[in-house]
């Protein structure tokens, strides 16, 4: 076990861990987005910034992909730790003035209207549903693409013929910009416009999934070729 | 006869160096060579017309080594570009090369190569300064194997060519350096990461590769010492970002070009996540030195801090452009005025900015600081790998600012929302600014952002991309305030916030501004003192450079 501080309190972690999780664990508050315990850690939205003092020295690090080390300092409260994420969330929510989630957070802390020219984009680029996608699903359908100020979240060559329309990433994003839309027929996701047709349960005729979602996770589980005919509800 | 790489005095090439006498002819065409023919080398006369002429003395200057450009510099490594044929393996060993891969691999340990490059002082020429054998060292004792070397060749800042210079003109010098490190490290496989955009320095690197494996110099037992070492070329796409070390070696392993948090260094996990030791092509090639000439020499050349030499590519509003070699500790004022040749026309200098596009912008006043990696960073700037650009006093330092910014904007990888939009909106309001948009407290702002993109990012890229704003900011607010407050460009260069008149006094109504404008908006006759239209006028300044009597002002 790896002991350190945080704020002043003793804490232990397993190697291998990173700092927000046990942070998180241990009950402070730390705000995050691009951050999911099921995924690996990426650092891109700087929101969970903290300070770290090792060897001397202490500098602001994102905490999400800070490793757990023995003996450093982690400050989490600071004037400067605060100072910069004000101005993250500021430069987040003139990105995307529209997101509740962003609003709110900018709002928790004291920032109000940003001061910048507002952006009408939804995306804030934290790569979630990238990670999910890739690492949870192995879908690999969507990647960052483009650099700089330019970058963007898409599925590769804008063509999402990889998309399995399971959802996932509708699930995980945090400030909510990935639609899905479902009728007994198909099933969309907004933002990657992918439309697939729904498989339709052969014991009760409700419509379940879209056969695509069905025959990959068929391909991948190995399961009995006929397992996924019916609707998880009737196959109790 | 040989065709040699680049001799850095970029200004007057082509160059023509007659040995052994060393004359210099610059600026040769063609048509020169059957007279450079039967009249110097057949008769031995001097050319005269192709000979430098020292513009602040006037005198005509027939030897390579009394050329100022030179004289002041300390070129031992880059020296050598001038006398050898980059893609010949026996001109390299005929001036001593090899020599220092034999005496490290038959007559040294690793541990007494890593001690002696420790001694040297030698740090890294890549732009971070870290003790190149201190680097070795934690890379040797780190566990883990296979081990790679890897030779950062992926020079991106705007106007710098030294590591293509070098790479181009002496690629087994860099050869030779990787080899003795390898050795050194425990290494068998290295890598050279090489813009795409460098297609000579790939060709004569692989010339390069091939010629040192026919000589068993390169891959299995070499020299017969059983050491095995081989070496792939990988070519960069064109991002400036992959010359970051964690985001070209992601790239190196088909990996999209993003820098990774390095809490973990990438001596102890790097390419592939095993021990990876990653030098500037300039490092690599001042290691053959080291180990040939002893460290003790080496490490007499320079500061207390930084030692040997640093390359820099002058550039800018200087009379001698090109690539300059000097000891480590020389003043900024000695490279610009003593090498350099001061400011062309007669212009006052303004700002000298070092490090690349996310170097900082140094004041007259800070000429006299010497050259070496903490003193540069101490005034906000930093070596960076060698960029030096230097603005006379008709640059304007926001606009300056919003160039770099724009550059940084658009390479930034994207992945900090601290670096992707931080500097998206600095560049918004430097934008604003030049165009006479400004408000009160947009400095404070620019202050404000700078500090957490700098802060807040996970890169070096981040981290140092808000230094042309904030030395700009620092050095030249006078500049920023009139820009805001009273929506004046001091050197008239916004387009938005300046006015070009004639002088009717001193209009002879020649008439060449009238024919140079492109929209028409200059009226007159002749014997008629000339007029500028405003309303037509599209500010494009072709009017100020074609006019012979200082008659169009700027306002």
């Amino acid at each position: 076990m790896i002991e350190f501080t945080i704020d002043g309190v003793a804490v232990e972690a397993e190697e291998g861990s990173t700092v927000l999780p046990v942070a998180l664990e241990h009950g402070f508050e730390i705000p995050h987005l691009c951050y999911h315990d099921e995924v690996s850690p990426y650092g891109a939205c700087r929101l969970c910034l903290v300070e770290v003092e090792r060897g001397g020295r202490r500098r602001l690090t994102a905490s999400c992909t800070y490793p757990v080390l023995e003996g450093v300092q982690v400050f989490t409260d600071t004037e400067k730790v605060q100072r910069a994420r004000r101005m993250i969330i500021e430069l987040l929510l003139a990105r995307c003035p529209d997101r509740v989630a962003l609003q709110e957070l900018a709002s928790q802390m004291g920032v109000e209207k940003p001061r910048f020219e507002l952006l009408q984009e939804e995306c804030i680029l934290c790569g979630l549903c990238e990670r999910v996608c890739r690492e949870v699903v192995g879908a690999n359908a969507i990647s960052f693409f483009s650099r700089g100020y330019k970058r963007e979240m898409g599925p590769p060559f804008r063509d999402p013929q990889a998309c399995i329309a399971c959802g996932a990433c509708v699930y995980v994003c945090p400030v909510d910009c990935i639609k899905m839309e479902e009728t007994e027929e198909e099933r969309t996701i907004v933002r990657w416009e992918r439309t697939l047709p729904m498989r339709k349960c052969t014991a009760c005729g409700r419509s379940f999934a879209p056969w695509y979602q069905l025959e990959y996770i068929k391909q991948r589980a190995k399961i009995p070729k006929d397992f996924l005919d019916i609707c998880p509800d009737c196959r109790g | 006869m040989k065709v040699t790489g680049c001799h850095g005095f970029c200004e007057r090439g082509p160059l023509l160096v007659i040995n052994p006498q060393k004359l210099f002819y610059q600026k040769v065409q063609v048509e020169d060579v059957p007279e450079i023919l039967s009249e110097t080398i057949e008769k031995g006369n001097v050319i005269d017309r192709l000979l430098y002429v020292d513009p602040t003395t006037g005198e005509k200057i027939v030897h390579e080594d009394e050329v100022p450009f030179y004289k002041l510099q300390k070129r031992i490594i880059f020296g050598s570009n001038g006398s050898i044929d980059p893609t010949s393996i026996g001109d390299y060993i005929a001036i001593g090369g090899y020599s220092a891969l034999v005496k490290a691999l038959l007559g040294m340990s690793p541990e007494e190569i890593i001690e002696s490059v420790k001694r040297s002082g030698l740090r890294g020429r890549g732009g971070g300064g870290f003790p190149a054998g201190l680097k070795w060292e934690t890379c040797r004792n780190a566990p883990g194997d296979p081990k790679y070397v890897i030779c950062n060749a992926d020079e991106g800042d705007p106007g710098a060519y030294m590591d293509r210079s070098l790479l181009e003109g002496n690629p087994h010098s860099v050869l030779e350096g990787m080899l003795i490190g390898a050795y050194a490290i425990g290494s068998h496989q290295g890598y050279v990461f090489v813009r795409k955009e460098y297609p000579l320095a790939v060709q004569n690197l692989r010339i390069a590769l091939q010629q040192a494996e026919e000589y068993g110099l390169l891959g299995e037992d070499i020299l017969g010492t059983g050491f095995d070492f081989s070496v792939r070329i990988n070519r960069g796409g064109g991002a400036f970002v992959c010359g970051e070390s964690s985001a070209l070696m992601a790239s190196l392993e088909g990996q999209p070009g993003e820098p990774r948090p390095k809490h973990i260094h990438t001596v102890i996990s790097g390419l592939y996540d095993k021990p990876t030791n990653l030098n500037n092509v300039e490092t690599w090639a001042n290691v053959p030195l080291i180990i040939d000439k002893g460290d003790q020499w080496y490490a007499q050349i320079g500061t207390e801090g930084s030692k040997g030499t640093k390359i820099f590519s002058l550039v800018g509003k200087v009379n001698n452009t090109g690539l300059v070699e000097v000891p480590m500790g020389i003043t900024l004022r000695e490279i610009v005025y003593d090498i350099g040749g001061g400011i062309p026309g007669g212009k006052k200098f303004k700002a000298v900015q070092t490090g690349g596009p996310s170097g900082g912008c140094i004041p007259e006043s800070l000429l006299d600081i010497p050259v070496d990696f903490d003193r540069l960073t101490e005034v906000g700037s930093m070596m960076g790998s060698g960029g030096m650009i230097v603005m006379d006093e008709n640059t304007c330092m926001v606009d300056v600012a919003k160039y770099f910014i724009n550059f940084l904007r658009d390479e930034s990888c994207g992945k900090c929302t601290s670096c992707r939009e931080g500097n998206q909106r600095m560049y918004e309001v430097l934008n604003d600014i030049t165009e006479g948009r400004g408000k009160t407290g947009d400095v404070e702002l620019l202050e404000e952002l700078g500090w957490v993109v700098a802060e807040a990012s996970l890169c070096a890229l981040g981290g140092t991309a808000p230094n042309p704003v904030l030395s700009t900011i620092k050095y030249f607010r006078e500049e920023y305030e009139a820009h805001i407050e009273e929506k004046r460009c001091p050197a008239g260069v916004c387009k938005a916030l300046i006015q070009y008149t004639i002088d009717a006094e001193l209009c002879t109504a020649c008439g060449r501004c009238r024919k140079a404008c492109p929209s028409d908006a200059i009226s007159g006759a002749k014997k008629v003192p000339h007029k500028i239209d405003q309303e037509k006028c599209i500010k494009c300044g072709m009017c100020i450079e074609s006019c012979k009597f200082d008659a169009v002002k700027v306002h």
